[in-house]
Order: C-alpha cells, then sequence, then structure tokens
C-alpha cells in the first residue's frame, strides 16, 4: 500500500472508522471461553459469602442464632446487622435518597431480603453454613398492593416513623414514599373538561426483572499492608461504586481500587449498589482475605433490581377529528420496601415525563406517586433510560385506546399527531426540549415497507373468515412509534448522588502511532471496545484495529458515571469525540512545523495534515505521532494525549417505528409473530453491525416482557417466578426473525449526531407487541387488558369475550 | 466430607483430582481444574450457559456431579480451538455473524451448535432453532446466532467435501 496513490475513500476506508460493520475485537477471547467474568477471578486464600434470607415478606426478626452454624468446620465468620452496627454499616443509604437495610435490623421487607452473611473457605460449606442459621421470625401483614398500601395502617417503614418530609417532599401516608408533579394541573383538566372526546384507561407496566445471563458478584480484596482495597465486580457503574464506598465505609478514595470486568450482560441490573458488596467488604478487612460473592438466579430474581411495577391511569383529550389536546396521568409507582431507584437525584420517577411520547399535545399534566410495599427494592431500569419504557408504554396504549374511542385507524390517529419535522427543537407540554426528529418520514416508511394497507384488508378478511367459523385464528397489527431521551445528562439536571452525570475519555497516542484509549463507561455486551475505537479512527486518523481501548478499572481509566440508560455514546462517545478533538490542534503544529509552514497553512484529510493547495505535501498521523515524541518543537511539550469530561447540552432523542404481526389461537391462547419490523433512528450510525445486534437483543427482551416475563407475588408476598422455570425468558425456538430499518436524524448537538440505541427496541418492543394483541382483540370489543400477555391471559381475554361458544 | 478420586479426560487431556460425592461437574471444571469457559447462568438447567459435550453428548454441567461421569471424555468450548490457536469454525462464524454480545452463552452456545452440528450436518433454521432451545441468550436475540451456526454447518461441509 502506498499512502500517496490511496484515494481519501481508501484511506478512510482502512481506518474502519464511524459507520463500518466492523467485527467485535471482543470475540476472539469470548469464543474461546476467555472472558475475564467476576467469577473467573479466583485470588490466593479466596474465601466464599452466602446469604441467609428471609423467606418471609414481613416480619420481625426476634432472634438470629449463629452457633450452628459457627460450629461448621470451614466457616469464618458469620456477620449478622449487629455486626455491622458499630462500623455504621448495617443500613446504607440508597441512590434515590432513601435508605436500604444491608442485613435485617429488627425485622424484614420483602421476601429474599439479607439477614445474614456466612463467610466460608468454599461456597459449599457457606451454603451448608446458611441453613444452619438459626433466625426466629414473627410475621406480620403482608402489603403487595400499592393502593391498600396507602390506606393500610400497617406500618411497613417503622424507622421513618413521623417523618412527614422525605427526600422527594412531604410524604401523605406512613406508606408512601413522594409525590412527583410535571407540567399543568389547571389547564390539562381545563381541557379534559372541554374536549369533544376523552379517553380514560388504567394502563399497567407489570413487575419484571432485567435478568442478565450472570448474576450480580463481586470480590472485595483488602490488602491490610498497604491498605488498600481492590474491588472487582459486575457494576456498571465502577467509578460511582468507588465514592459510594469511599463514603459509606470511611475508606478514602485513593485507597479503594474498583475494577469491572467482563459483564456478562446487565440491562440495568448491575447498576445499584447491594448488600452483597457491602457485606463481601467488611468480610474482607474483617478477615484479611479476599472474599467472593456471587448470588444465584433465585437470589437474583428475588433481591436485587426489578423493573416497572407502574399502575398508570391516563386522559387523552382530542377533537372529534382526531387532534390530541391533552394528556393526563396519574401513576402508582410500587417501589417495594426501601426507595431504592436507580433514578437521577432530581427525578425520583425516572424520566416517566417523557409520556407526551412522539405527539404535538400542548397540554398536559403527570403526577406519581412512589410507595412502600412487601416487594423487593431497586426499580432499575430495564434496559430503559429512566421509566422511558413506562412512559412510551403508556402513551402508545393510550393512543389505541383513543383510536377505539374514535373510530379511527390507530396509524392514521399517530399520523395526524406526531411533532412535525420543522417544530425542532421541539419543547413538550412536560418540559423536555427534544433535540431532532423526522417522525412522519420514519412513519411512512415503516408502513410502506410491511405493506399496511394490504396487511389491513387480510385482517378484514380474516375477521370474516373467524365469524363464519372458517377459522380460530386472529391476526393482530401492532403498531408503535416511540420517542427516548437517552444520554443523561447535563450536569446541571442530572446527578446521582451529587455525582453529575458527565462521562469521560482520555486518548493516548503512542510513539509509533497505535494508541490506548480509556473512558469512565463499561461494557457489558455493547461492543465499546470496537465501537469506540472507530470514533478515534475517524476523528484522529489511526486505524482502529491500532487502537486500544480499556474501561472499568478506576485506578486508570478518568472518571465516569458508567454505562446504563443508553447514555455511552450520547455522553461517553461525545466525550471520545472530543479528546479526539482536542490531540487534533497539537497534530496540525506537529505537522506545520514538520512540513515547515505555517499552522494555518495545512489541513485536515481523513488521516494526515496535507499543504493546503499541496496535498502530496503532508504528514500522516503516525509520522505526527512519532515527532511528537522525539522532535523538540518550539512551544510544543512532547506527547500527544487528551482527556476529555463531557458534559452533554441536552440529552438526545432517539425515536423509531416498529410494527408487529401477530397470529393469536383464540382456543388455546398462543401466539406467533410472523412478522417484526423494527425501523431505528438513532442518528449517525457508528457500527450498523452492532446496532442491528441491540435491536435483536432488544427486541427480544420486549418480547420475553409483553408475552410473559414477570416478577409475581402471591398475597403472602412469596415471589412466584423465582426460576428460570417460571420466569419467561424466550428461547431460539419462540424467538422470530426481525426485519431491521433506519432513517438518519442526526442529533444537533452530539459532536458526532449520535443518539443511543441500545434501549429503543425494548422501549419500542413493549408496546409494539402488547397492542398487536389488543389489536387483534379490537373488533370483538377488547379495549385494555394488563401484559404479560400469556397464553392463560390471552386464553381469558378471548374468554372474557364470549369467543369461546 | 470424604472425597473421591475422579479421572476424566478434558479437551484431550488426562486430568484427575479429588472431589467431594457432592461436587457438580461445573465447579471441579471451573475452580479445580481452571477451566473456566463454560459458565454458570441458572444452576437449575434452564440457561445452557454450562453446557458441555460429554462422551458425544449436550450436557448441562451445573446438574451433574463430578462423580456421575468419572472416567468420561469431556469438551468444553476451550477444546473447539484449532491446535494452532486460531478459532474453530463455529468460534469464527460466531464471530463473523456477530452472535454474541455479552459473551456469557457464548461457550454454551457454541459447545452445543457443536454437537448439534455432529448430529445433523445439514440443518434447517427450525432444527437449528429446535436444536438450540436449551440455551439461553439474553442479548443477541438468536437470529445472529442461527446464523452463525448455519454458516459453520456449510463451512464444515466445503472443508469435509474438499478433504474428500
Ligand atoms: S447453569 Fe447450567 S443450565 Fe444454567
Ligand atoms: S451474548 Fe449475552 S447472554 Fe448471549
Amino acid at each position: 500500500m502506498n499512502d500517496q496513490t490511496m484515494t481519501p475513500e481508501e484511506r478512510a476506508a482502512n481506518l474502519k472508522g464511524m459507520g463500518c460493520a466492523r467485527k467485535r475485537v471482543e470475540d476472539v477471547r469470548f469464543t474461546q471461553g476467555k472472558g475475564n467474568y467476576v467469577d473467573d477471578i479466583k485470588l490466593d486464600g479466596m474465601l466464599f459469602g452466602a446469604f441467609v434470607r428471609s423467606p418471609y415478606a414481613h416480619a420481625r426478626v426476634v432472634s438470629v442464632n449463629k452457633d450452628a452454624a459457627l460450629a461448621v468446620p470451614g466457616v469464618v465468620a458469620v456477620l449478622t446487622a449487629e455486626d455491622l452496627a458499630p462500623l455504621g454499616l448495617h443500613w446504607m443509604p440508597t441512590l434515590a435518597g432513601d435508605k436500604q437495610m444491608v442485613l435485617a435490623d429488627g425485622k424484614v421487607l420483602f421476601q429474599g431480603q439479607e439477614v445474614a452473611y456466612v463467610v466460608a473457605e468454599n461456597r459449599y460449606i457457606a451454603a451448608d453454613a446458611a441453613e444452619l442459621v438459626d433466625v426466629e421470625y414473627e410475621e406480620l401483614p403482608v402489603l403487595t398492593d400499592p393502593f391498600e398500601a396507602l390506606k393500610s395502617d400497617v406500618v411497613l417503614r417503622e424507622d421513618l416513623a413521623g417523618q412527614t418530609e422525605g427526600a422527594h417532599g412531604p410524604r401523605k401516608h406512613h406508606n408512601h414514599i413522594f409525590t412527583w408533579e410535571q407540567g399543568d394541573k389547571d389547564a390539562t383538566e381545563a381541557v379534559l373538561g372541554e374536549a369533544d372526546v376523552v379517553a380514560e384507561e388504567m394502563v399497567y407496566y407489570h413487575r419484571t426483572h432485567p435478568c442478565p445471563l450472570e448474576t450480580c458478584g463481586c470480590v472485595a480484596s483488602m490488602d491490610k499492608v498497604t491498605g488498600k482495597l481492590t474491588l472487582y465486580g459486575t457494576f456498571q457503574a465502577p467509578h460511582a461504586i468507588r465514592t459510594v464506598v469511599s463514603l459509606i465505609s470511611g475508606l478514602a478514595e485513593h485507597n479503594i481500587r474498583v475494577i469491572s470486568p467482563d459483564i456478562g450482560g446487565g440491562f440495568g441490573n448491575k447498576v445499584g449498589a447491594y448488600a452483597g458488596y457491602v457485606c463481601s467488604v467488611v468480610a474482607s478487612i474483617v478477615t484479611g482475605q479476599p472474599v467472593k460473592w456471587v448470588e444465584n438466579r433465585m437470589e437474583n430474581l428475588m433481591s436485587t433490581a426489578f423493573a416497572r411495577d407502574y399502575w398508570m391511569r391516563g386522559k387523552i383529550a382530542a377533537t372529534k377529528a382526531g387532534k390530541i389536546t391533552g394528556l393526563w396521568c396519574h401513576t402508582t409507582a410500587d417501589h417495594g420496601g426501601f426507595d431504592a431507584c436507580a433514578d437521577p437525584t432530581k427525578f425520583p420517577a425516572g424520566f416517566m415525563n417523557i409520556c407526551t411520547g412522539s405527539y404535538d399535545i400542548p397540554v398536559a399534566y403527570l403526577a406519581v406517586d412512589g410507595v412502600y410495599t412487601n416487594k423487593a427494592p431497586g426499580g432499575v431500569a430495564y434496559r430503559c433510560s429512566f421509566r422511558v419504557t413506562e412512559a412510551a408504554y403508556f402513551i402508545e396504549r393510550m393512543i389505541e385506546v383513543l383510536a377505539i374511542k374514535l373510530n379511527m385507524d390507530a396509524a392514521e390517529l399517530r399520523r395526524i399527531n406526531f411533532i412535525k419535522a420543522e417544530q425542532f427543537p421541539y419543547q413538550s407540554a412536560l418540559g423536555w426540549e427534544y433535540d431532532s426528529g423526522d417522525y412522519h418520514t420514519a412513519w411512512d416508511k415503516a408502513l410502506k415497507a410491511v405493506d399496511y394497507e394490504g396487511l389491513r384488508a387480510e385482517q378484514a378478511q380474516r375477521i370474516e373468515d373467524f365469524k363464519a367459523g372458517k377459522t380460530r385464528k386472529l391476526l393482530g397489527i401492532g403498531l408503535t412509534h416511540f420517542t427516548e431521551i437517552v444520554g443523561a445528562g447535563p450536569v446541571k439536571n442530572c446527578d446521582i448522588l451529587g455525582l453529575g452525570m458527565f462521562d469521560s475519555c482520555e486518548i493516548r497516542i503512542h510513539p509509533t502511532g497505535s494508541a490506548i484509549a480509556r473512558l469512565g463507561t463499561i461494557s457489558q455486551g455493547q461492543g465499546h471496545a470496537t465501537t469506540f475505537a472507530q470514533i478515534i479512527a475517524s476523528e484522529i486518523g489511526l486505524p482502529a484495529d491500532d487502537i486500544t481501548l480499556e474501561e472499568g478499572d478506576t485506578d486508570t481509566a478518568p472518571y465516569g458515571l458508567g454505562t446504563y440508560g443508553s447514555r455511552s455514546t450520547p455522553v461517553a462517545g461525545a466525550a471520545t469525540a472530543m479528546a479526539a478533538r482536542k490531540i487534533r490542534p497539537k497534530a496540525q503544529m506537529i505537522a506545520a512545523y514538520l512540513l515547515e509552514v505555517h499552522d494555518n497553512d495545512v489541513e485536515w484529510d481523513v488521516d494526515r495534515f496535507a499543504v493546503k493547495g499541496a496535498p502530496e505535501r503532508f504528514k500522516t498521523m503516525k509520522e505526527i505521532a512519532f515527532a511528537a515524541y522525539n522532535q523538540a518543537i518550539p512551544g510544543l511539550e512532547p506527547g500527544l494525549e487528551a482527556v476529555s469530561y463531557y458534559d452533554p447540552p441536552n440529552m438526545t432523542y432517539p425515536f423509531g417505528a416498529y410494527i408487529c404481526v401477530m397470529e393469536i389461537d383464540v382456543d388455546t391462547g398462543e401466539w406467533e409473530v410472523r412478522q417484526f419490523y423494527a425501523l431505528d433512528d438513532c442518528g449517525t450510525r457508528i457500527n450498523p453491525m452492532i446496532i442491528e445486534g441491540q435491536v435483536h437483543g432488544g427486541v427480544t427482551e420486549a418480547l420475553a416482557i409483553a408475552m410473559g416475563q414477570e416478577i409475581a407475588y402471591d398475597e403472602m408476598g412469596n415471589v412466584k417466578t423465582g426460576t428460570l422455570m417460571d420466569f419467561f425468558i424466550p428461547t431460539a425456538w419462540e424467538t422470530p426473525n426481525y426485519t431491521t430499518d433506519h432513517t438518519v436524524t442526526p442529533s444537533p448537538h452530539h459532536p458526532i449526531g449520535a443518539k443511543g440505541v441500545g434501549e429503543s427496541p425494548n422501549v419500542g418492543g413493549v408496546p409494539a407487541f402488547s397492542n398487536a394483541v389488543h389489536d387483534a382483540f379490537r373488533p370483538f370489543g377488547l379495549v385494555q387488558s394488563h401484559m404479560p400477555h400469556d397464553h392463560w391471559r390471552i386464553w381469558k381475554i378471548a374468554n372474557g369475550l364470549g369467543m369461546h361458544g | 466430607m470424604s472425597k473421591m478420586h475422579v479421572k476424566l479426560t478434558v479437551n484431550g487431556k488426562q486430568v484427575e483430582g479429588l472431589a467431594e460425592p457432592r461436587t457438580l461437574l461445573i465447579h471441579f471444571l471451573r475452580e479445580d481444574l481452571k477451566i473456566t469457559g463454560p459458565h454458570i447462568g441458572c444452576e437449575t438447567s434452564h440457561c445452557g450457559a454450562c453446557t458441555v459435550d460429554i462422551d458425544g453428548k449436550s450436557v448441562k454441567s451445573c446438574t451433574t456431579f463430578v462423580a456421575q461421569v468419572n472416567e468420561a471424555d469431556i469438551t468444553t468450548v476451550e477444546g473447539l480451538t484449532n491446535d494452532d490457536g486460531s478459532l474453530g469454525v463455529l468460534q469464527e462464524m460466531f464471530r463473523e455473524h456477530h452472535g454474541l454480545q455479552c459473551g456469557f452463552c457464548t461457550p454454551g452456545m457454541i459447545t452445543r451448535a457443536h454437537r448439534l452440528l455432529q448430529e445433523n450436518p445439514n440443518p434447517t433454521e427450525e432444527d437449528i432453532r429446535f436444536g438450540m432451545a436449551g440455551n439461553l441468550c439474553r442479548c443477541t436475540g438468536y437470529q445472529n446466532i442461527v446464523k452463525a451456526i448455519s454458516a459453520s454447518a456449510d463451512m464444515l461441509k466445503a472443508q469435509k467435501e474438499a478433504a474428500e
């Protein structure tokens, strides 16, 4: 290859920069079983921790007797709240401004709550001994219904007795956490009062769980000689974990090193700080030995993180012609025993106020009441940016309900209410400034791609055939146009525990023209090592293959808030581009010096600076890199590196149009997805292969949630879905093939125009599947039925509509 | 607890060790032999992350005692890499077709796919989807896994024809 004869296009292709479907660099080790996940870590003298958990959802802990457990050979320690209390570690602060028991302090508030922590030489002994810890409980009345909880005399949080002021304002009842209001209540109610048409419905988004294939875990290793704690773990936000550990343990932050090794999927499950981490740290400090804790699947589903559990009552007002004039929503949010929801501090209900969706709605009002119940705490954004999934499901159901009321086609109803391309940046009634969008183009493209008219005609024929007794199968066409809000976020309004939600990237160019970049984020399968190198490749003209990417080690990476809420590309991706752009001016000066021209007389050309008007006179970035380390250039320091801490000016607003075609058997309740079309607009596309993979995975998680996955409790507060037998995860057999498509509306404020995509398919997928079920039964009178739409519930819909004769 | 002596062939190598009668194969592989390719996703036979090949059958090693498989011939994902250290066909095709994201299910997937293609060298998409239904993936939505396995079948066939 000759640098002088290659065209700029060829040189750009060699970089494997943005837009290239570059194969993933991570896969070489993963496909050989050479990943390094937390449970693969084995340190000398490592002990193993296991929890004793409460079988009751609400009970007083009368006594804990450790004697039998301690007598088991190989058991090193058994910790209870009493042991942690002198250290002030029996409770810990939550991300939501509440506090949470690390180990049961006098009572338990949910089934599976951590009561004692056994430390032993290996996991078998730890499990044996945990069985032998004798806990005496006195059962208390259980509250699993948030509406009941708000009326009940039973006080769940006795520690808060008498506190009428919570972290987010006044508390109305002893089981009430907060009320969060957005928008204009009076104006919205006035519009509802005068509207031609008002559709009203209760939309429930059931409780579920992110359930990554790898559960949560950690290895804490306190070096008593150096006084340094190393904490390996499945952390989606390693830097934030370091700060939290420092704040609650009193260890100086520089003496804590947090390492997130390879992570086997996160989806929000691995954002929070869990009792297992605290107990492992304490156990390592106490024993002076490394301590590993890895939860099993049942513990994972019962105790670390849940998602959703939002009861959303909605009213939507419109003219007879279908123009929406106002939206009202009251949400009852079941937060479980402690408010440990992972949201930016000022947003106790996350970004639920994106619930006006893709529509130009002049007035709106949202109120959310958070409630304590006897369920697990956590409230994470499961493949979601802080309650955006709930918001999208709510509005996309309300649109369908309104379409029924107006007797209108739901695709048309959406079209006449979309925010128009020329209205961007668009100020929403609930306070967001949507950065960019072109909804009509995306919608038309989607409807055309699936032959929407043809599908409706087929459906009409199917209904006739059904009525004539020729078939027992219905056809549902599920429509969704979603708008997300991701990339939290501007430090002025987004922080977690006071830490601004910026992110970071540091790039160092080595003398021979390769580089290392370190970020404040952490990949859990998104392929950061592949895609962020592509951004750098395009920005500074070094091949992506020559760029190493490192994340997850707080001793080496710059501070960042981590990976969740689709924030890596919008925030850390922007930091990456900005760091690269900081390197360029110095590279330009070096090139000009080497070419003996004025700085302004050279210009950037893919992978080099060339003399303006004389492209044959140039210095490649590789040459410039070497010069940065071996030339004494007047006025310039040696070296070539930069770091950027990027505080985004706004969120990004990816959007998409999803259409699901589903066959439903009214006699068995079985469903089959015949077609699924997903159009995503995530702005500039960095790696189309990875985007497509994210969409496939996200829609599959949506399929699970909509069609069967739930964390269900009985009235005693027992978790009914604690194993993968009961908790639905689709296999290859019931998962359909997806057709992906895209439009590109770059974000105007992001350095490379990218918006993030990891969560869009989950946000858009759930309403698409659910709407398909509803649409199939719409001609027979169904208006609203709660998810998950498993076979039994679908059968019940058909039965309730009198379709079983 | 008293320990018993176990002898296995793992990825072509003779190994032996001491294990309690209750020691699960997955733990013996991961903790005693430090073969950490097979993962633990559920310990209840549902997810398939722990899948290994035992005497020509796909087995979930999280619900198998090592004592049950004494003297057996076991292959894990580590054993599917070519002798020269390059990626085996399935490993290469998973990479080529983006059949993995977090990589946690991947060792089990590839090990299961390896056996599936021995059982059925010409699988249809349906055969693959059915044959892989014991292995869960939370990241990929399976579409690219199916593609990767199908491409592997083609490549293995081509290799076989070339060799004949
Ligand atoms: S760990 Fe063996 S099947 Fe899940
Ligand atoms: S790649 Fe993450 S579980 Fe399959």
